[in-house]
C-alpha cells in the first residue's frame, strides 16, 4: 500500500481487499469485553478538520483510540485557520508536534493531496471537497460485502454485484471514491441521477449512467441514495424539491421493486422524506446503522495498515 | 558573441554592428549584418564595418523584430509585492520584448487618464522596455459605465487598448456601446470572453480531469458564446474587437469563421494554452490555476492550428505575477495565472517552430508585427529595414535547457519552472541600447 490513501484510486484490488480482510478480523474483536488493542501505542494521530462532521470525526478518533493512538483532535473553527493560518502552515506546526499520520477533512477538492506533499507523516483523506471520501467507499464495501457474501468473507471481491448509485454524483465526494473501489473490486456500478448531476464527461468512469431510477431498481442488488445538499436546492439543477423526490427518491413502492436480497445504503446525514422515505431507512433492507459501526472497523484497518502497527496478528489469533 | 561590455559602457555605446546573423523575414538569403546607429537601422548587408560600432558575433542567432506583448500584468500601482513596473519589464526585456501593454487590473484601476500616465511614466523612467497602458473599459471594471475612453486617448499614454481583461464585459448593450465609442480615436476592446453565470465558482476546464478532480467545471461555452456575440457586434457597429487568450477549440473555429466574412476582428493565444493540458491539474498545484483554465490536447492543437494559419494573429503571454502565498495553498484557494514574459520565445519555439508549424518569419509575424499593429504601437514591429527603430531581438534557438528560477520578474509562479524548453534571448536592443546582452540585463 501506499503511505497516504487520498484517493480510492489509490488502491489497488490487493490492497483493497487487504484492508476488508483486515477490518474483517479487527471486527471480530468487537466482542470482546475489552475492545483496545495496544498496536498503535505511542503513535499520535491529528485529526483535522476543516468542515463539520460530527460522525466522521468520532469514528476516525474511535478508530485510533482502540488501536491506543495518540489522538490530537484539531477542529479549524475558533482557531488560528478561523484567523487566516493557511493550510501549509497548520500542516508545518503538526509536522512540528510529530505526527504520525494527519486525517483530514477539507471543503477544498485536493486539500489531501497537498497536506501530503507538506508532511512526513500519513495523510488519510476524510473527504476533500468534491473529490473523495475514500474511507466512506471502503466501509461501503465492507458493508456490501458482509450482507451479500454467503459463507466466509476472507478474500472475496464484489464481483458480479450490482451497485446503483443514486443523486448528486457531480458533487459528491463518496460517489467518486464509491465507482472508483467498488470497480475495482468487480462491482457493476450504475449512476442514476438527473443528467444535470452528472459529470458532463463521465464516459470514461468505469460505470454506466442512466436517467431513469426505476428501470433500474429490479436490477440492482445495491441502491446507495446520495444526500440532496440544501445549495442544489436552489441552484437549477431540478426544477424543486418535491420533482427530485418524485422522479429520484426511494420511497416504499420503489423499494418493492428491488429484488429479495437487495439492500439499501445512505452514507448519512439522511434528508428523510427527500432521497429517501422514512419507511424505507427504518426497513430491514436499510444498511445505514451497520454503515456507521462498520466505519469504525475499517477506519481502525487503515490506520492499522498504513502506520504499519505492530501485535496486531498476536492479538487477533 | 563577445559582449565584454559593462552596464554603463554597454549603454553609453551608439553604434553597434551585428555580425553575420539569419534576419528573420528575408526569406534565407543568409546570414548578414546589421548596422546599428542612434536608435536606428543604419544599414543590413554583407560585410558591412564601421570604426566606431562596437562589434558583436551573432553567428548562429536570429533577428527577430523586438517582441511585443499585448497582454501583460505588471501589477503597479497596488500590487507591488508581486510585481512593478520596473521589475516586470525587466522580465520583458529579458524575454526578448521592447514593448509590453500594461493590463488595467490595477489597485486603483487604469481607468482614468491619472493612472495610465503614471503607469506610462514608470515604464519611460524603468526604460527597460516601452510600457503602453491598456485602459479599463468600465469604471472599477464594475462592467456597469464606461470609463472616460476618450480622456485616456488624449493622454500622454496615448491609450488605444481598452480591456476589463480579468472580467468580461459581459452587458452586451455596454460592449456594443464600447466598441462604437472608440471608433472615434481608432480604438480597440479587448474582451477577456467569459461568461459570468456559466463560469461561477469555475476551477478548471470542464470535462474529464475537473469530473475526476472534483473541481468545478469551466466550460468552454462559457467562452465561445462571449466570443459569438462579440464578433457579431464588431461586424454590426463595424468596429475592431480582440479577442484575449484564446483557449478553445471551438473559439478558434469561431473567430476563423468571423475572419471568412471580413469582420474586424483579431485575437491572441498565450504560451501556456500553446503547450499545457488541464492534465497538469491532476496533483492539484495552483501553480496551474489560470484564467482561461488549461484546456485540453485537442484544443491545444486546435490553437497551434489557428496561429498558424493566422486565424489567431498573435502571441500574447498574460504574464500574471503572484506571490508565492497566493499559490502555495489549497487549488480552490489560489490566485489565476501564470508569468510568461521570460520564456514565452522559447514555448513559442517548442509548440510551434520545432514542430515545423511556424518558420522564425512567422514569429516576427505573430510576436512583433501583429500585436504592434493591434495595439496601434508605431516604431514596433519592424520590419527590420535601413532608417527603421532599432528595436530588435537576437535570440538563439539552443538546444533545450532547463527552466531555471527565479528570474527577474519579481514573482516565480512560472508553469514552466524544471521544463525544458529550447532557445535563448541573446539580446534585445530597444531604439539601439541593449536592454539585454550575453542573455544578462545591461
Amino acid at each position: 500500500m501506499k503511505r497516504h490513501l487520498i484517493s480510492a484510486a489509490d488502491l489497488s484490488r490487493g490492497d483493497a481487499l487487504l484492508i476488508l480482510d483486515t477490518a474483517e478480523e479487527l471486527a471480530s474483536l468487537a466482542d470482546r469485553p475489552i475492545k483496545k488493542l495496544p498496536t498503535l501505542r505511542g503513535r499520535t494521530v491529528v485529526i483535522l478538520f476543516f468542515e463539520d462532521s460530527t460522525r466522521t470525526r468520532i469514528s476516525f478518533e474511535a478508530a485510533a483510540k482502540r488501536l491506543s493512538a495518540d489522538v490530537i483532535n484539531f477542529s479549524a473553527k475558533g482557531s488560528s485557520v478561523a484567523k487566516g493560518e493557511s493550510l501549509k502552515d497548520t500542516a508545518l506546526t503538526l509536522e512540528a508536534m510529530g505526527a504520525d499520520a494527519v486525517v483530514i477533512r477539507h471543503g477544498a477538492s485536493g486539500a489531501a493531496h497537498r497536506l501530503a506533499g507538506w508532511v512526513q507523516g500519513s495523510v488519510v483523506n476524510a473527504g476533500d471537497g468534491t473529490h473523495e471520501h475514500p474511507t466512506q467507499a471502503l466501509l461501503d464495501a465492507f458493508t456490501i460485502r458482509r450482507r451479500l457474501k454467503t459463507g466466509s468473507t476472507r478474500g472475496a471481491g464484489l464481483d458480479g454485484i450490482r451497485v446503483t448509485i443514486v443523486g448528486d454524483v457531480l458533487h459528491s465526494r463518496v460517489a467518486r471514491s464509491n465507482v472508483l473501489l467498488l470497480s475495482t473490486l468487480g462491482a457493476e456500478v450504475t449512476l442514476a441521477a438527473p443528467p444535470t448531476l452528472i459529470p458532463l464527461a463521465v464516459d470514461g468512469w468505469p460505470c454506466a449512467v442512466s436517467y431513469d431510477l426505476d428501470s433500474e431498481l429490479p436490477k440492482s442488488d445495491v441502491v446507495m441514495m446520495l444526500r440532496v445538499q440544501q445549495e442544489r436546492m436552489t441552484a437549477a439543477y431540478f426544477p424543486s424539491v418535491r420533482e427530485y423526490s418524485r422522479r429520484y427518491g426511494l420511497d416504499a413502492t420503489r423499494m418493492a421493486r428491488l429484488p429479495d436480497q437487495a439492500i439499501v445504503m445512505h452514507p448519512g446525514p439522511m434528508n428523510r422524506g427527500v432521497e429517501i422515505a422514512a419507511e424505507v431507512a427504518d426497513s430491514a433492507r436499510s444498511t445505514i446503522v451497520e454503515q456507521v459501526a462498520n466505519g469504525v472497523t475499517v477506519r481502525m484497518a487503515v490506520l492499522y495498515l498504513l502506520l504499519g502497527g505492530t501485535e496486531f496478528p498476536a492479538v487477533a489469533e | 558573441m563577445s559582449a565584454g561590455l559593462g552596464r554603463g559602457s554597454a549603454r553609453a555605446q551608439t553604434s553597434w554592428l551585428i555580425k553575420g546573423i539569419e534576419v528573420a523575414g528575408t526569406g534565407g538569403h543568409g546570414a548578414a549584418d546589421i548596422l546599428l546607429s542612434d536608435g536606428t537601422i543604419a544599414a543590413i548587408g554583407a560585410g558591412l564595418s564601421d570604426a566606431g560600432a562596437y562589434v558583436l558575433d551573432a553567428d548562429g542567432l536570429i533577428a527577430l523584430p523586438g517582441l511585443v506583448d499585448l497582454h501583460t500584468h505588471l501589477r503597479e500601482p497596488g500590487r507591488e509585492d508581486a510585481e512593478t513596473v520596473e521589475s516586470g519589464t525587466k522580465a520583458a526585456a529579458l524575454g526578448g520584448f521592447t514593448a509590453v501593454h500594461a493590463m488595467a487590473n490595477t489597485e486603483p484601476v487604469a481607468d482614468t487618464a491619472g493612472v495610465v500616465e503614471q503607469v506610462w511614466r514608470l515604464g519611460r523612467a524603468a526604460g527597460y522596455c516601452d510600457v503602453r497602458p491598456v485602459g479599463a473599459v468600465t469604471v472599477g471594471l464594475a462592467g456597469a459605465r464606461l470609463a472616460e475612453l476618450g480622456t485616456m486617448a488624449d493622454s500622454a499614454a496615448r491609450v488605444r487598448v481598452f480591456s476589463d481583461d480579468g472580467r468580461c464585459v459581459a452587458d452586451p448593450l455596454l460592449m456594443r456601446r464600447a466598441l462604437e465609442y472608440v471608433k472615434a480615436f481608432d480604438g480597440v476592446i479587448a474582451q477577456h470572453a467569459q461568461d459570468p453565470r456559466l463560469t461561477e465558482g469555475a476551477q478548471l476546464n470542464e470535462g474529464e480531469v475537473s469530473g475526476r478532480l472534483g473541481l468545478a467545471g469551466w466550460p468552454a461555452v462559457a467562452e465561445e458564446a462571449i466570443i459569438a456575440r462579440d464578433c457579431l457586434l464588431a461586424a454590426h457597429v463595424g468596429s475592431a474587437l480582440h479577442v484575449c487568450h484564446v483557449s478553445t477549440a471551438g473559439s478558434a473555429e469561431i473567430i476563423r469563421w468571423a475572419k471568412s466574412k471580413g469582420w474586424p476582428v483579431t485575437a491572441e493565444v498565450t504560451p501556456h494554452h500553446l503547450l499545457l493540458t488541464d492534465e497538469c491539474a491532476v496533483g492539484y498545484d495552483p501553480i496551474f490555476k489560470v484564467n482561461p483554465p488549461l484546456r485540453t490536447a485537442v484544443d491545444v492543437a486546435e490553437l497551434r492550428r489557428a496561429l498558424a494559419d493566422g486565424t489567431i494573429d498573435c502571441v500574447a503571454t498574460d504574464h500574471a505575477p503572484h506571490p508565492v502565498e497566493a499559490k502555495e495553498t489549497e487549488w480552490s484557494q489560489a490566485a489565476f495565472g501564470m508569468t510568461g514574459l521570460e520564456t514565452a520565445i522559447r514555448v513559442v519555439q517548442q509548440a510551434m517552430v520545432d514542430t515545423g508549424m511556424l518558420d522564425w518569419h512567422g514569429v516576427a509575424d505573430r510576436m512583433s508585427v501583429r500585436p504592434a499593429r493591434i495595439g496601434r504601437l508605431a516604431g514596433h514591429g519592424g520590419p527590420l529595414a535601413v532608417g527603421r527603430p532599432a528595436n530588435l531581438t537576437l535570440y538563439d534557438p539552443a538546444a533545450p535547457a532547463e527552466v531555471v528560477g527565479p528570474g527577474v520578474s519579481k514573482s516565480s509562479n512560472t508553469p514552466f519552472g524544471g521544463m525544458e524548453l529550447p532557445g535563448r534571448v541573446v539580446a534585445t536592443f530597444l531604439r539601439g541600447t541593449p536592454t539585454v546582452l550575453d542573455g544578462k540585463l545591461t
